[in-house]
């Protein structure tokens, strides 16, 4: 089952809305917080410190006119280090990213792990995006490329993962990334299901809602 | 591999529910905290494991056979080891809720909360009353004892700690909870299930304690209070189990710096003086073969559970805990996909209460058609603890799978962490809630840090979450 998933007519707007749980995963400085920065908030940070203090971030992709989709992204927080992560990551999780390093040799063996793990940790029907990373390093000094497109691309093709090589710098094939996995998410069956439902079927423990049930309907 | 850190303000032993909550703590106030654990999953004594997990840890099938295999999916399993239950209006839920942990978490009622009153053939069971007017319905009571069961109802709820004129006369700071019963001329079944489903105190010693009046009042305030919050009972569980609280806490820590390190042992403790100074430990996969990765690193302070510091602490007493698995709902809790029925020491000629938690395929715990129940007490004897058992296993009806290992060590540290800054946390007890953990979680974090804990208001100024 994916509880997290849920789809519904938009409050008050015609057309479907659907919200899905994304995880990244990937070796550690392969980039996988500054492509989501550049997704969520189209930022980039050449600096940027492990990961500190983004429980999760969301952002939507309008497929087209009727329907809107609702990532909630979940960033390892630094637990893949030293393989650390909990079930708790995997469990309920639509969609994930693995990201490697693409001037990185090692970064790739490492993303084939984590879709393993992926694979046996998450929903069956999870939906894997193969990221490679770090894009315009090589767009400059071709020669700084260890990992090539064909290569990765047929690994992918062989595991049933969609491919990109994206730079989070550049902003390149970042929308295109999550569009991409949008498109291929169950927004059908999900909807015939539940229509209107709420995310969040337990109780809401937020002391200014006592008794309600859930959060209410997304009102983004 | 990326280095450890030369130093540490804290690091913390163990992953189980207190040591999550203070290293979440710890890191959201901005210390660095590197938190260990010897196992390859976390939880510790409070995760939650899958079925074939359970056969493996209690052993009982012979060799080369694979029970599990007719439970279905062992993935589908979170079946806890601690036998425990939130309440809906307790700490827990405030610092889960201060803390934003509910973000990762989704929790659901249990769906009643029974007691039961007798023996034998002649025991029932019964919903326990919660306000004024199901005290008057409550077969648990006769014609006028309802009544003063609903005078004495309606004073606890009026009851204000800082109103003496709402005391009803009484000196609640000095006087036993005897005179406040006799007071309201409550009979002893009545006495029985009030302090014991209500007040939740597990032996009778509460009632002749002086002094001890105004904590049962606001026990019983505790209750009714979370009953009211949702309405079908005091109690709230998380779906896919217990386990999923350290693992929400764990990953705040992180969220806010916290490093994580499963599958470790600690190999030394060193010392500056009689204070520690840092520790020597070895990250090592099972399986693998390899001497592992050894780090050693500096820290002043260390938290921990009591198995990871075996001469620092003692027994004060020893739990009896029994996993059930059934398929069908508990008899006589109105087909409830979740449960807590307890029954009173006195009702069975115990000193001490039985409780039974029972939670369902209702909160992702197991399979549909599944139910499991956890019989538990502390130990009276030394032998036939199956028997001190007994009679929550009479009621449950016909019983599938029984998990029951020998009495479970209750420790608590001998000494308060004030000469070696080792800080070490209680054993979880054999209380139906989380109160007293978090009540531990306080302690430690007033002797480790030297102030009081103050969960609230810790998330705002450091609202990380992406704008919607």
């Amino acid at each position: 089952m994916s509880a997290r998933a849920s789809t519904g007519s938009r409050p008050g707007g015609q057309g479907r809305f659907a919200q899905f749980k994304l995880v990244l995963l990937g070796e550690s400085a392969v980039g996988k917080s500054s492509l989501v920065l550049r997704f969520v908030k189209d930022q980039f940070d050449d600096y940027r410190e492990s990961t500190i203090g983004a429980a999760f971030l969301t952002q939507t992709i309008a497929l087209d006119d009727h329907t809107t989709v609702k990532f909630e992204i979940w960033d390892t927080a630094g637990q893949e280090r030293y393989k650390s992560l909990a079930p708790m990551y995997y469990r309920n999780a639509n969609c994930a990213v693995v990201v490697y390093d693409i001037t990185q040799a090692s970064s790739l063996d490492k993303a084939k792990a984590w879709v393993k793990e992926l694979q046996r940790q998450a929903n069956e029907n999870i939906i894997i995006a193969l990221a490679g990373n770090k894009l315009d390093l090589v767009t400059e000094h071709p020669d700084k490329r260890v990992v090539s497109t064909v290569d990765a691309e047929a690994y992918a093709r062989e595991a049933g993962l969609l491919f990109f090589e994206t730079s989070a710098k550049t902003a390149e094939n970042v929308r295109e990334l999550f569009t991409a996995i949008a498109r291929k998410l169950p927004l059908e069956q999900a909807g015939a299901r539940n229509l209107r439902s709420n995310p969040r079927p337990g109780v809401d423990l937020r002391p200014e809602a006592p008794g309600t049930q859930g959060a209410g309907a997304c009102n983004c | 591999m990326d280095e450890i850190a030369p130093e540490y303000d804290v690091v913390v032993l163990g992953t189980g529910l207190t040591e999550c909550v203070l290293s979440g703590v710890l890191s959201v106030k901005g210390k660095k905290v590197l938190h260990i654990d010897r196992n390859d999953h976390y939880g510790g004594e409070a995760a939650s494991v899958n079925i074939e997990a359970l056969f493996k840890k209690y052993g009982n099938y012979a060799n080369g056979e694979e029970p599990w295999k007719k439970y279905g999916r062992v993935n589908d399993w979170n079946i806890d080891l601690v036998p425990k239950l939130l309440m809906s209006n307790g700490e827990l839920t405030n610092i889960l809720v201060s803390t934003d942990v509910t973000r990762y978490l989704e929790f659901k009622q249990i769906a009643g909360s029974y007691v039961q009153q007798g023996n034998g053939t002649r025991a029932t069971v019964a919903k326990v009353p919660s306000d004024a007017g199901e005290a008057l319905r409550s077969p648990l009571m006769g014609l006028f004892e309802k009544r003063r069961a609903k005078r004495f109802l309606e004073w606890v709820g009026a009851f204000k700690e800082d109103d003496p004129a709402s005391y009803g006369g009484l000196n609640l700071n000095v006087c036993t909870m005897k005179e406040v019963y006799d007071k309201y001329g409550l009979e002893a079944t009545t006495r029985d299930f009030i302090g014991h489903a209500m007040a939740l105190y597990q032996t009778d010693e509460y009632i002749n304690q002086k002094g001890a009046a105004k904590e049962t009042v606001q026990r019983i305030r505790l209750y009714v209070n979370s009953m009211a919050r949702y309405g079908k009972s005091p109690y709230i569980y998380p779906l896919y189990g217990l386990g999923e609280l350290p693992q929400g806490f764990a990953r705040l820590s992180a969220i806010y710096g916290g490093t994580y390190m499963l599958n470790t042992t600690i190999d030394e403790i060193t010392y500056d003086g009689s204070k520690v100074s840092g520790i020597k430990a070895t990250m090592r996969e099972r399986g693998d073969e390899s001497e592992g990765m050894k780090f050693s690193t500096k820290t002043k302070k260390i938290l921990g559970d009591p198995s990871y510091f075996p001469g620092k602490v003692q027994i004060v007493g020893h739990l009896l805990k029994a996993i059930c698995i059934l398929t069908h709902p508990v008899p006589n809790t109105d087909n409830s996909d979740s449960a807590q029925l307890i029954i009173p020491q006195s009702q069975v000629g115990r000193r001490n209460d039985i409780y039974i938690a029972i939670v369902s395929s209702a909160h992702n715990v197991c399979p549909k058609g599944y139910y499991i129940a956890i019989v538990s007490t502390i130990a009276e004897g030394s032998s036939n603890h199956h028997l001190e058992l007994q009679p929550g296993f009479d009621r449950l009806g016909r019983i599938e799978e029984k998990f029951m290992g020998p009495a479970i060590p209750l420790y608590e540290p001998l000494e308060s962490g004030m000469n070696d800054n080792i800080f070490i946390s209680k054993s979880y007890d054999a209380t139906s809630h989380f109160e007293t953990t978090t009540d531990d979680v306080r302690d430690i974090y007033r002797r480790a840090e030297g102030q009081e804990l103050v969960v609230e208001g810790l998330r705002e100024g450091t609202n990380l979450v992406g704008e919607e």
